[in-house]
């Protein structure tokens, strides 16, 4: 978090200096870690091993916080019978369908009735809620993935849950919890991890010393946990111990998701995302003859706040078409594009490649060193019509077609490349209006300082004025398919000599306004009838009163310790989610220390230091009549109001492409063996590359052929630069502080393979090889896993050739292995070699991979097993 | 850049100031100056995220000075130069910090100082004793600036500073240091350093408050443990009569490239004089005793 959120981490140290202990589990000895308590290097892609020996203890030694986990998670829900855990199927979970790699997980159901995913695979259910023929989901469907549909809990399509509040019954969650984490033992940690088991057992007494009535604990993720074939599995253990810790909803807790850039969570919240509308919306499928009703009715549980979800759509598409979006044309609902599979940025490389794929945006991003197997990104780029890339500088995925590696070993020739590449000069946040929302959903308004040099415009202006260029060369057309641009609200006033458009225009259209155009200042004020447009639910309230509440600035001295009068936090300005959690069943602050809200008997509502995230004037004692739809039917003692069952989910009945609970399997490529089942690797990890010469994998977990790639490798971000560096590399101030690529290795390692301090080294996978200097350190420490000596190799993935620090992409080494759930590459472990000596030049490097691929028999198929 | 009004005062009486606790700005000229300003650089909870660095160069528009990979952990900027007003030391080493459990192998002792240097704007500043042309000059704040449009370049300054902080940029000769944002302090805003410090590592206010500050951190580090902790630069009896920026260190200052015992370079000057002064009588009463001598020989 030192390391990339120098400024975040000021609030760490700050709790430090209360008191605080830090804990840091990483592989390597960071600028965190030198700031920590206790630093805990533990081998990478192994954190739930680690995670679940955790959860393991909390339920071995009764350290849970039992009230909370009975009265607010499904610890009591009873499973049917047909669900098969990884006890009883080595490894995997009943419903596996091997050749399609795949779960149905209609066996993961709760008794007597159907759950609707609280995120992911929502859809997967619509053949069966939308009456479909066959009912069983396409694969189109399912590969598409909706990991960042949040929040939606499950429909009761019939029946409600049966739940054992003694925790007793053999199916209910908490036993099978229980029985699934049990081998996760100290030492069976201590041999999958590396960590010691003294360490591994202090780590957790502090939490659950610290967690309880009285204490809170938080964690705090990056990257390091989501780039994995498991990535959203991490979380979900970490989910599953803040559960039963009591640490969610509560003022100190929770899992902070740090962002990789400025506005990251903006752009999932209002996406750029092909998965999602604004608001988590999910994105229509291409079903046959779908329309609003039957999409409503499949996607939307019956119960909790996810029940507005017409309302939510309806004002959505009002505010994107106005007055054309009618009750008669279904509000202009089939002018949304649909999807007909996963087009995540991977599944869009494999489609320029096959020449489906034609066009290409790049806004902000640096493809050709930021993404996995940066070879494949550029060979894809090659086979475009046309790319657009708008950027500070001439990055590397603007100029590959020139001085790219390719074209420096002659693989390819800039003749011979049709892609015609615009350059658009970009806008930097200081010369533009604008928000920021950070990663617990504040917004945060920017003004503008100066004016944009040049052809610099923001890419407000971009959009809008490239909106407005296409609507007008298609106006007056009798083509359908132009109605939808036609159609749409593109009346942004503008401002200045370079016509920029209003950015608090914008944010008013995003909060929304009622019949007569006044701002709205809650999403409880959607209507289904077309009566409100809003342009993203979530922020419906930031623009309440006419007002930027995000530019709002409140000195902290000046106002209580929640800070509502800094920024505006969705939704409704709360800052902490679920706080009905905070206060105990019967409505009083499980204590004083730790009190955020509680329900006022005199005053009958709740009350308290946060915005209450619950109806306020449900009495604790409130429990629903028979047939209660919406918020209505969540009973007084239901903190988490968006789940159809009002209870944080330790098992997840539906959602999750790759297990209700989370497993540890060693990533796609490993130099030892799982030591926990027989299944090596996630068998529904999604290999995007379906077989191609430039993504082969490794073998594994002592498979014949691993001992070449010995090494685990991980990529990551250190102070000095920003991801690909577009930011940062032609910064003379920043290139400076890292002016070239290196990797960092422990002198144990360096000492087996001859490496010079500061000298040159190759590094190696199946994919490429490429040079660093060597940094020796013994910030870089050797693990014993399971008796044999793990070495890993650090490689800060910010270098490519251009700019003014330079150096080989780190991406190059990487493999296009996704997480199934978010199609997330695994780029924070991979298996390498390392090597002294700077890397061959031209064709002489691709014949050193080949090489290696032969010595460690690599086909096509290697790797690919399920 | 706000404007700078920039009154050349008249040069401290050497006789007599070298030593000891005096009020440079006084001594400078400066009757009913504001408190002497600044910096504590608190290196226990620095992060090493080099913002000082940056903002300074940003700030002060200082030009990039070599792409150098030096291998000195992730110390590239590698000292205080003509081009480099703020420094971060980033020292590993094989030492217990207090009561972290480092996790590294084999062994386990291990830590990771980070520390932000800079110009130490001293009581008895050598530099601003020995410049010909009064380009370096002390302010009402009690610190000492060089006017790049002043200096021509003599260097005398460079082996005067005991820190080896004021350096000559090749490309024009001149001297330059940090001004301890001269022109942010005559509006009211602290300098960019100590603005951009995420952590607080820099904390900027008048001396004596810094000093109380440094006290209290240092007595609640040593109570926790950390028993090596140390200030430096905070001893206004110390050899350049305490440094306007002092530090709080986790290890001996040489550790972190630091003069153990600095002394203002121009301390012996006056004593000097003295002795060039009784060398002088001595030669002149020896010429006048011969003279009579041969006098009164002849």
């Amino acid at each position: 978090m030192a390391e990339c959120h120098p400024v975040g981490f000021q609030w760490v140290m700050e709790a430090k200096a209360r008191g605080a202990k830090v804990i840091h589990v990483d592989p390597r000895f960071t600028r965190t870690s030198a700031l920590a308590d206790i630093h805990v290097p533990l081998r990478a892609g192994t954190d739930i091993a680690f995670l679940g020996g955790i959860v393991n203890y909390v339920l071995t030694n009764e350290k849970y916080f039992r009230e909370y986990v009975v009265a607010y998670t499904n610890a009591g829900t009873i499973l049917t019978e047909d669900y098969l855990d990884t006890e009883d199927l080595d490894g995997v979970f009943s419903g596996l369908d091997a050749d399609q790699r795949a779960y149905d997980f209609r066996t993961w159901q709760y008794e007597g009735m159907e759950i609707q995913a609280a995120s992911g695979h929502r859809d997967l259910q619509y053949q069966d809620k939308a009456g479909g023929r066959n009912g069983k989901p396409s694969r189109s469907v399912h590969h598409s993935g909706r990991g960042e549909a949040h929040g939606s809990g499950g429909a009761a399509i019939s029946g409600t849950p049966q739940v054992d509040p003694t925790l007793q019954h053999p199916r209910c969650v908490f036993q099978v919890l229980k029985r699934h984490f049990a081998r996760y033992t100290p030492e069976m940690v201590s041999d999958i991890c590396g960590v010691a088991v003294d360490t591994f057992l202090q780590v957790c007494k502090l939490l659950a010393e610290n967690s309880g009535r009285d204490r809170t604990s938080s964690f705090v993720y990056s990257v390091g946990w989501t780039q994995h074939t498991v990535g959203v599995q991490y979380i979900r253990t970490a989910a599953v111990l803040q559960q039963l810790l009591g640490n969610i909803g509560r003022p100190g807790g929770g899992i902070m998701a740090l962002r990789g850039h400025a506005s990251i969570q903006g752009s999932t919240d209002i996406p750029t995302l092909y998965n999602l509308l604004p608001g988590y919306i999910p994105m229509p499928h291409a079903h046959s003859n779908e329309d609003l009703d039957s999409f409503i009715e499949a996607e939307s549980p019956k119960k909790g706040y996810w029940a507005q979800m017409r309302a939510y759509t309806v004002s959505l598409l009002k505010s994107w078409w106005g007055p054309a979006a009618t009750p008669d044309n279904d509000f202009c609902f089939d002018y949304l594009p649909r999807l007909t599979g996963s087009h995540s940025t991977y599944e869009t490389v494999m489609a320029q490649l096959a020449g489906d794929c034609k066009g290409y945006f790049l806004l902000g991003e640096n493809p050709a060193v930021g993404s996995a197997n940066t070879k494949m990104q550029r060979l894809g780029m090659a086979n475009l019509e046309w790319l657009v890339v708008r950027d500070f500088s001439l990055i590397e995925s603007a100029t590959w077609w020139k001085d790219g590696p390719e074209i420096e070993s002659g693989e390819l020739r800039p003749e011979d490349i049709g892609t015609e590449v615009f350059f658009l000069p970009a806008a930097a946040h200081t010369e533009k209006d604008g928000s920021f929302t950070n990663t617990q959903r504040m917004l945060q308004w920017h003004h503008q300082a100066v004016e944009p040099r040049g052809d610099a415009r923001s890419d407000l202006w971009f959009t809008f004025h490239l909106g407005r260029k296409i609507r007008e060369r298609v106006a007056g057309s009798s083509d359908e398919m132009d109605r939808p641009i036609l159609d749409l609200t593109w009346d942004y006033p503008t401002k200045g000599s370079i016509a920029e458009p209003e950015a608090e225009a914008v944010l008013a259209e995003i909060n929304g306004w009622d019949a007569d155009g006044s701002p709205l200042s809650s999403y409880e004020q959607l209507n289904e009838d077309g009566s409100t447009a809003c342009g993203c639910w979530i922020y419906c309230g930031v623009y309440s009163d006419a007002i930027n509440q995000a530019a709002r600035r409140k000195p902290a001295a000046q106002q209580d310790w929640i800070a509502k009068e800094w920024g505006w936090a969705w939704p409704a300005n709360r800052r902490i989610l679920y706080n009905r959690a905070s206060a105990d069943p019967d409505g009083k602050p499980w204590s004083a220390r730790k009190a955020l809200v509680w329900w006022d008997e005199d005053e009958a509502k709740w009350t308290g230091h946060d915005i209450p995230d619950f109806s306020a004037a449900k009495a604790p004692d409130y429990r629903p009549p028979t047939g209660a739809t919406g918020a209505e039917a969540l009973a007084g003692v239901d903190p988490f109001v968006m789940q159809a069952d009002g209870k944080s989910w330790l098992f997840v009945p539906a959602g999750l492409t790759d297990g209700p609970l989370p497993t540890h399997y060693e990533p796609q490529e490993s130099p030892v063996p799982n030591l926990l089942y027989r299944q090596q690797r996630n068998p529904v990890r999604q290999i995007t590359g379906m077989v191609h010469p430039h993504d082969r994998f490794e073998p594994s977990g002592g498979e014949p052929g691993t001992e070449v790639f010995p090494f685990v490798c991980s990529t990551y971000r250190i102070a000095e630069h920003h991801t690909a560096g577009g930011m940062s590399r032609f910064s003379p101030y920043l290139a400076e502080l890292a002016p070239e690529f290196f990797c960092e290795v422990s002198p144990e390692l360096a000492a087996e393979r001859g490496l010079e301090h500061a000298g040159w080294a190759t590094i190696i996978t199946a994919r490429a090889a490429i040079e660093a200097r060597v940094m020796v350190t013994e910030r870089m420490t050797p693990m014993t896993v399971a008796g044999t000596r793990v070495h890993h190799v650090g490689l800060p993935y910010h270098w490519g050739h251009r700019g003014l620090a330079t150096g080989d992409p780190a991406n190059e080494l990487a493999h296009l292995s996704l997480d199934p759930n978010v199609h997330i590459q695994e780029v924070k472990v991979l298996a390498c070699d390392i090597q002294p000596g700077r890397r061959p030049r031209g064709r002489a490097r691709d014949a050193l991979v080949e090489e290696y691929q032969r010595r460690a028999g690599i086909t096509e198929q290697t790797g690919t097993e399920i | 850049m706000a404007p700078v009004d920039i009154t050349i005062r008249r040069r401290p009486d050497l006789d007599g100031s070298l030593l000891g606790d005096t009020d440079p700005a006084t001594q400078g000229g400066y009757p009913g100056h504001p408190p002497r300003m600044g910096f504590f650089t608190d290196t226990s909870v620095c992060i090493g995220c080099k913002a000082c660095e940056v903002a300074c160069k940003e700030w002060n528009a200082i030009p990039e000075d070599g792409l150098v990979f030096t291998g000195m952990s992730m110390d590239n900027s590698q000292g205080l130069g003509a081009s480099t007003w703020r420094h971060v030391a980033f020292i590993e080493q094989r030492k217990p910090l207090a009561a972290q459990d480092p996790g590294v192998q084999p062994g386990g002792d291990f830590r990771w100082l980070m520390a932000s240097d800079v110009c130490k704007h001293c009581t008895h500043a050598a530099c601003l004793d020995v410049c010909p042309t009064g380009s370096l000059f002390r302010t009402e704040f009690g610190t000492v600036v060089v006017q790049e449009d002043i200096c021509n370049g003599c260097g005398y300054c460079i082996p005067a500073c005991p820190y080896g902080v004021i350096d000559q940029r090749k490309e024009d000769g001149r001297a330059w240091k940090c001004t301890l944002c001269y022109d942010r302090l005559s509006v009211g805003q602290e300098p960019a350093c100590a603005k951009s410090c995420p952590t607080n590592s820099i904390q900027f206010g008048p001396l004596d408050e810094l000093r109380e500050r440094a006290d209290a951190r240092l007595a609640q580090l040593h109570e926790a443990g950390t028993t090596d902790a140390q200030l430096y630069g905070r001893d206004p009896n110390d050899g350049v009569g305490g440094d306007g920026a002092f530090f709080l260190l986790l290890d001996a200052p040489e550790v972190y490239g630091l003069p153990p015992d600095p002394v203002v370079t121009t301390r012996d000057l006056p004593s000097m004089w003295k002795h060039v002064a009784a060398a002088a009588v001595t030669l002149v009463g020896g010429a006048l005793a011969a003279f009579a001598a041969e006098r009164w020989i002849s």
